[in-house]
């Protein structure tokens, strides 16, 4: 039986209303399977390709290169099996006439995040998806739960995902009273209680994979498994300098040499994204926030903490970016663990690698 | 998902939550808390726009209504600020500057310098500034130039309800005299504003646009105007990098000849008459600083040497608007192109 697919365009995070389409990477009457990358598309936060979710041939471009379209709006046409063009037409003629773009700031966007006191302090977290052992998301250093824009859909097809701003982070409570990795670990932990999440899969990027790898070190029975991505934790040395100019950085042009050395390719840092950076370091208590967690992780080039002990207990996944400029992806070596290393990404590579990461994950969480 | 609030609530949020963390902040001015004629208790105006709605009743006996003199209030807050106190003053339309020049020009931007550093005056002037609502010669002059001018002040001119509140607690918690200038028309807009507290520094400019073709530089409502006419232009394959400059003193220089030595070109945009003004301070600036780097004459987009006009039709003619931007533009990239 035949069945027609719309590609439309995606969201990436909770602020993008809309999308410009760049290149075209497939052509009309192309193959595609599940996963492939059909079409690269820029937002004013970042650039990346849309993956098809389903097979098909790739029957009509509907969107032309350069053209800006709200989310949800119509790309491409796939269809499994036959169709006639007429019916292709009747398709696009009927989508085109029911859409209506979101944006209203009354108009309700779709699941949105939630914020309660959890553990004593306020914490914001984003469910989606359900069903299976949840998967928890746990960001990195200064990033927050939109660090996984790219990844999070597409993990929650299979199963519910939360990603969480740890505190400090996001739109979670600033303050930390210890400032080390077990406050953040705890709050993890408290979270899962909050939620009646006996058990779940951690995945965490960079410090967030030293708390994952802390909270199965404090928690052995609450955790499934271990994906650990651009981790902490795993080995002795650290780019310093960049914790260092991250925190200390106030302005735009302090912060541009920062934040492009957590991509392989430096144009992914625009405007928008330093401007969203600077953003959320004026608001009070991020600062010293940072400054606590940067000293609680590292003392210089080396880390403080090496959990690689945590490994062999629990199913781990480790993925890296071979040009990560922040923990060497030489660290990935040697670990009791199923490895990715990515050679073209860097440290965000859940971000420039968003489909390989996406389906080794997939296909690790399958297993476990 | 930050959530949506206007210029006028966010500048609300920012004294609120202000006089809630430090008790020395008070607000003074005509009409603050009852206006109009009304007791202050029930529905109280605050304000002539509604700017300080509600802060009555949250903040007993720290919303003051003056006189309608200001020469006395302002003169009240200034003495408070060097008493420890932190005023935030409401001069409710900047047209009234003259009758509290003193205060400001003699007394508050001088005592740092005359004391040696040892007094400060905390004190925050926030006013109504701008062209556009039908309010004639007396009511919609653009003096921030006026206050640039001034050693010892600190001028700040926000263009988006993120920046005035970020803008607003930071000129509450400086030790130095500040004057917050509001555009009329931009109390309604909307933008995300977090309901966290932050600050924005001062004499940090905000690349609102990057290109590589033209830099606009400009501040306050204009920046929209600016937005305007680059989103035309990019329509017609011209870049424009959009600089808003946020504060006008401290001015960030460096920003601005940034840009100019990327582009080559210049357009400044002031809602302020020509002579004296940001457009010709700025121009002079590049002129001096990055003659190298120009490609081109530069070109200024002001209000012309004229009070604002009573007439609609004449004072929709009087703001600068996004054809004259886009004609000024097109006529500095002929200019660069017959040169070369």
């Amino acid at each position: 039986m035949s069945q027609i697919h719309t590609l439309t365009m995606p969201k990436w995070g909770l602020s993008m209303t809309e999308g410009r389409v760049d290149t075209w990477l497939k052509q009309e009457g192309d193959e595609i399977n599940k996963g492939d990358e059909v079409l690269d598309v820029e937002t004013d936060k970042i650039s990346s390709s849309v993956e098809a979710p389903f097979s098909g041939v790739l029957r009509r471009q509907v969107a032309r290169p350069d053209e800006t379209l709200p989310v949800g709006a119509l790309l491409a046409v796939v269809v499994e099996g036959e169709a006639e063009e007429a019916e292709i037409d009747a398709l696009v003629q009927r989508f085109q006439a029911e859409f209506v773009a979101e944006g209203g700031a009354d108009q309700a966007q779709g699941p949105a995040p939630q914020k309660a006191e959890v553990g004593g302090r306020l914490l914001r977290w984003f469910e989606l998806g359900e069903g299976g052992t949840p998967l928890v998301l746990v960001h990195g250093f200064g990033g927050d739960l939109n660090n996984w824009l790219f990844n999070h859909p597409a993990l929650a097809a299979e199963r519910r995902v939360i990603a969480l701003d740890l505190p400090g982070h996001g739109e979670s409570a600033k303050a930390l009273q210890r400032g080390d990795l077990d406050e953040l670990s705890e709050t993890v932990l408290a979270l899962l209680d909050h939620l009646d999440i006996a058990k779940a899969h951690l995945a965490g990027h960079s410090m967030g994979g030293a708390v994952s790898l802390n909270v199965a070190r404090l928690a052995p029975q609450r955790v499934a498994s271990l994906s650990l991505v651009a981790s902490a934790g795993l080995g002795e040395s650290i780019n310093g300098q960049y914790l260092q100019g991250f925190v200390a950085a106030a302005n735009r042009n302090a912060l541009k040499p920062q934040m492009v050395q957590l991509f392989a390719d430096p144009a992914l840092v625009t405007r928008q994204m330093l401007e969203d950076m600077l953003k959320f370091k004026r608001l009070e208590g991020v600062d010293d926030a940072l400054r606590q967690l940067a000293s609680a992780l590292a003392d210089g080039d080396r880390q403080r903490h090496d959990l690689r002990g945590v490994l062999g207990q629990h199913p781990a996944l480790v993925v890296w970016g071979g040009k990560d400029a922040i923990i060497p992806a030489s660290q990935a070596e040697g670990l009791e663990a199923e490895v990715l290393v990515l050679p073209e990404a860097g440290h965000m590579v859940q971000m420039e690698a968003a489909e390989q990461v996406n389906q080794q994950l997939l296909a690790f969480l399958r297993k476990h | 998902m930050a959530r949506k609030i206007s210029y006028q609530q966010a500048i609300n949020e920012a004294l609120a939550q202000e006089m809630r963390r430090d008790n020395t902040v008070f607000i003074i001015g005509e009409d603050v808390a009852g206006g109009a004629g009304a007791p202050g208790e029930e529905d109280a105006w605050g304000g002539v726009l509604g700017v300080t709605k509600g802060l009555y009743h949250q903040f007993p006996g720290r919303v003051l209504d003056a006189p309608l003199s200001e020469i006395g209030y302002v003169g009240a807050a200034v003495g408070a600020a060097t008493q420890g106190l932190r005023p935030v003053c409401e001069l409710m339309f900047v047209d009234f500057a003259g009758c509290c020049l003193d205060q400001i020009l003699n007394q508050a931007a001088k005592f740092r310098y005359m004391f040696g550093g040892k007094a400060v005056t905390p004190l925050v002037m926030r006013t109504m500034y701008g062209a556009g609502l039908r309010a004639a010669a007396q009511h919609s002059q653009m003096l921030t130039s006026l206050w640039t001018h001034i050693p010892g002040l600190k001028v700040v001119c926000p263009s988006s309800p993120y920046d005035a509140k970020g803008l607003l607690i930071q000129a509450i918690r400086d030790n130095d005299p500040v004057i917050f200038c509001e555009h009329k028309l931009l109390y309604s807009m909307q933008g995300e504003v977090p309901e966290e507290v932050y600050t924005v520094p001062f004499g940090e400019a905000n690349f609102l646009r990057d290109g590589d073709d033209v830099t606009l530089v400009t501040y306050g409502r204009m920046v929209h105007v600016a937005l305007e006419a680059a989103n035309n232009l990019a329509r017609q394959g011209i870049d424009c990098e959009v600089l808003d400059l946020r504060t006008t003193s401290p001015l960030d220089e460096d920003s601005i000849l940034e840009s100019v030595e990327k582009t080559g070109r210049l357009v400044v945009i002031d809602e302020a008459n020509p002579r004296c003004s940001m457009a010709t301070d700025i121009s002079a600036l590049v002129a001096q600083k990055a003659f190298g780097a120009l490609k081109g004459p530069i070109e200024m987009v002001t209000a012309p040497h004229t009070p604002v006009p009573f007439s609609d039709a004449l004072e929709d003619l009087y703001i600068p608007d996004a054809a004259k931007i886009e004609a000024a533009v097109r006529k500095v990239i002929e200019a660069a192109r017959s040169a070369a």
